[in-house]
C-alpha cells in the first residue's frame, strides 16, 4: 500500500479526492524491565529448564534505567521527537531527552502497572496498598492519563503485601514487580478455564492497557474527539475469549470504552505482525466507501516478547534492549484535501498461491501494485519497510531487517530493468531509512516517516 | 535450529542413513547458516535441542551452492533476487567449513 503526501505526487487515473487520508498517529512506549525478567518468554522458558541458569543470573545487570531508555535515540524516533532520517547523526544518548513526544510518550513501569488496574473491569489486578497509593498520585497528575475513564479503580481493593504474595504462591495470580519488588498481581479469571488463566489475563491486560494509552495519546495530541470515532480496528497478536470461544475477541471496543469513544463500534483483525497492514487497508476501505467516518487502527504491546533476544544481548555485553512495550493508534478518515493520502489503487496482495520465497513475497506486495499504478520502483521517493531496530536484531543473528528489505526492493528494480545492479547501494541509500522500532510484533512504524514529513 | 526440525532430521537420518541424505539451507546470514550446518554435522552447539552432543555427520549445503543443480528458470524466479541482497560468498564460505 502506498501513501502519498500532497502535492508532491502525480496521479494517474482516479480522482485524488476519493482516496482516504491519515489524519493522525500516536505512538506509545512503556519501559517494562520487570515484565521482561518475569514474563518475557525467553526468560520464562529458561526458568522452566534451569532456574539457576547463567542467563537469569546475569540479566538483571543488563537492565537500563528509565532515563537511559528515554534518551535512547531509536525510542525518541518512535515517539516522534527525531525524524528517522536523523538517526544516523546519533551515536550516543540524546542529551536532554524528554519522555513526552510530538506523536507519543514513553511511560515508566509503575505508571503502567497502575494503568493495568485502571483498564481491568473484572477486579483481577491486585496492587499492594502503598504502591497503589503512590502511583495513584502520579496518574492523577499525568496530563494524558488523568482523562481516562475508571481512574477510581485506583481507590479499590488495596491489598497487603502478604495477600499479594499468597495469591502468587498459591498459583492463583501472575506477579507484578517494580524495581525487583513484588507490588501486585494479576489473578486468573476462572478456576480451570485455560483461556482465562492468570498468564492469559496478564498478556491481554498488557495489550489492552498499552493500546488504551496510545488511543488516549491520539485523542490528546490531535484534534480527534473521542465521541467522533465511529469504528476501531484492533490488530495486536493477542486473543481474548474463554474455553468456548478462545479467540472470540473484541479488544477494540473494550479499549475504545476506556477512552470515551461512546459512538464507536469495532472489531479485531489478526494476521501476526502483518495485522496492522491488513487493518489499515480495511480502515481505508471503510473510509473511502463512506461506511464510517473517523476510524482508528490500534494495537497494544506484548509482554511475552520482552527480552526475546536478551540471551544474545547479555552474552555480547549489551543492555537488554527489548525492554519496551510498543503501542500505536492511527486515525483514518475520508479525504480532507490536507492530509496524507492512502493510494487504495496501489494495494499489494500476497496471495495464497504466491509462494513464500522472499522474491515471491516482494513481487506480490511491492512490484505488482506498482505495475498496477504504472510506477517504476525508482519513481517512489521513500519506502518504509518493517523498521525493526538493527541494534536489537544484529547481535541475535537476524541482521538488519529494514536494510534487507530495501535491498530486496532494489533488487527487484534491477530485475525489472529500472536501474543497473551497480547502482543498487545508491538506490537503497536514497529510498530507505534506518530501523528504530522495538521487536514488539505489530508496531506500525512505517507511518513515522510519512507523518513527520507530512507535518 | 528449532527443536522440532532437529527431531525431524534426527528421525530421518535414523531412517535413511547419513550417506543418502543432505540438508539444504536457505539462511540469510553466514553466522546463522553456519550454526545450522554445525548442528546437523557435529551437533547442536547451543545445547538446546535433541541434537545436543549428537553427531549425525550430515552434509549441509546452502542453496546458493546448488545453483548448477537447479532448473535455471526456477532459480531465476525464486532465488535470483536474493543473490543481489545477501552476502553470498560469506555464507557459502561459512557453511563449507562444516563439511569435512
Amino acid at each position: 500500500m502506498f501513501v502519498n503526501s500532497l502535492p508532491f505526487s502525480t496521479f494517474r487515473g482516479d480522482d485524488i479526492m476519493n482516496y482516504p487520508v491519515v489524519k493522525g498517529a500516536a505512538y506509545a512506549l512503556i519501559q517494562a524491565n520487570d515484565m521482561l525478567v518475569h514474563h518475557g518468554t525467553t526468560q520464562t522458558s529458561e526458568r522452566r529448564k534451569n532456574i539457576d541458569s547463567e542467563h537469569l543470573q546475569n540479566l538483571p545487570k543488563h537492565l537500563r534505567s528509565f532515563e537511559a531508555a528515554v534518551a535512547y535515540p531509536p525510542n525518541q524516533v518512535y515517539i516522534g521527537n527525531i525524524p528517522p532520517d536523523e538517526l544516523k547523526n546519533y551515536e550516543n544518548s540524546v542529551q536532554g531527552a524528554s519522555r513526552d513526544g510530538k506523536y507519543g510518550e514513553i511511560m515508566p513501569e509503575d505508571e503502567f502497572i497502575a494503568l493495568l488496574k485502571i483498564v481491568d473491569v473484572f477486579d483481577l489486578v491486585i496492587l499492594e496498598e502503598q504502591f497503589q497509593f503512590e502511583v495513584k498520585g502520579k496518574i492523577a497528575d499525568h496530563p494524558v492519563l488523568q482523562k481516562l475513564k475508571n481512574l477510581d479503580k485506583l481507590e479499590k481493593q488495596p491489598s497487603s503485601f502478604e495477600q499479594v504474595q499468597k495469591l502468587v504462591d498459591d498459583h492463583l495470580a501472575q506477579p507484578l514487580y517494580f524495581k525487583a519488588k513484588l507490588v501486585g498481581c494479576v489473578k486468573k479469571a476462572h478456576d480451570f478455564d485455560q483461556a482465562l488463566s492468570d498468564h492469559v489475563m496478564l498478556e491481554n491486560l498488557v495489550s489492552k492497557a498499552s493500546a488504551a494509552f496510545a488511543l488516549q495519546l491520539l485523542l490528546m495530541k490531535t484534534d480527534l474527539q473521542a465521541e467522533d470515532v465511529e469504528y476501531i480496528i484492533e490488530c495486536s497478536e493477542e486473543a481474548c475469549g474463554d474455553m468456548n470461544q478462545r479467540g472470540g475477541g473484541n479488544f477494540a471496543k473494550a479499549i475504545g470504552k476506556m477512552c470515551g469513544c461512546v459512538n464507536a463500534t469495532g472489531s479485531d483483525t489478526r494476521s501476526f505482525c502483518a495485522g496492522p497492514a491488513h487493518a489499515l487497508i480495511e480502515a481505508a476501505a471503510l473510509a473511502q466507501s463512506g461506511i464510517y467516518r473517523n476510524i482508528v487502527v490500534l494495537a497494544g504491546g506484548s509482554a511475552t516478547k520482552l527480552g526475546m533476544n536478551s540471551k544474545d544481548h547479555v552474552k555480547k555485553g549489551l543492555p537488554a534492549l527489548e525492554d519496551m512495550l510498543g503501542a500505536f493508534a492511527i486515525h483514518i478518515d475520508e479525504n480532507d484535501g490536507l492530509n496524507l493520502v492512502i493510494r487504495t489503487d496501489g494495494v499489494g496482495r500476497h496471495k495464497i498461491g504466491s509462494g513464500s520465497s522472499p522474491q515471491a513475497v516482494m513481487t506480490a506486495i511491492v512490484a505488482n501494485p506498482l505495475d498496477k499504478m504504472g510506477y517504476k520502483i525508482t519513481e517512489i521517493d521513500r519506502y518504509s519497510a518493517e523498521l525493526q531496530n538493527p541494534e536489537i536484531t544484529e547481535p541475535a543473528g537476524a541482521g538488519d531487517v529494514p536494510l534487507s528489505n530495501y535491498k530486496m526492493i532494489a533488487a527487484l528494480g534491477v530485475k525489472r530493468g529500472d536501474f543497473e545492479k551497480g547502482e543498487l547501494a545508491k538506490v537503497v541509500a536514497g529510498f530507505g531509512m534506518p530501523g528504530f522500532a522495538p521487536t514488539q510484533g505489530t508496531s506500525l512504524q512505517g507511518f513515522h516517516l510519512l507523518v513527520m514529513q507530512g507535518k | 535450529m528449532d527443536l522440532e526440525n532437529q527431531t525431524r532430521i534426527k528421525d530421518l537420518t535414523e531412517k535413511y542413513g547419513n550417506e543418502n541424505f543432505i540438508v539444504v539451507i536457505g539462511g540469510a546470514e553466514a553466522e546463522a547458516s553456519g550454526l545450522t550446518a554445525e548442528t546437523v554435522s557435529t551437533g547442536d552447539p547451543t545445547f538446546a535441542g535433541p541434537l545436543s552432543g549428537v553427531s549425525l555427520g550430515l552434509k549441509a549445503y546452502h542453496v546458493f551452492e546448488l545453483k548448477e543443480q537447479v532448473d535455471p528458470d526456477v532459480y531465476e524466479e525464486q532465488i535470483s533476487m536474493m543473490e543481489m541482497v545477501l552476502e553470498v560468498d560469506e555464507i557459502i564460505k561459512e557453511v563449507k567449513t562444516y563439511r569435512k
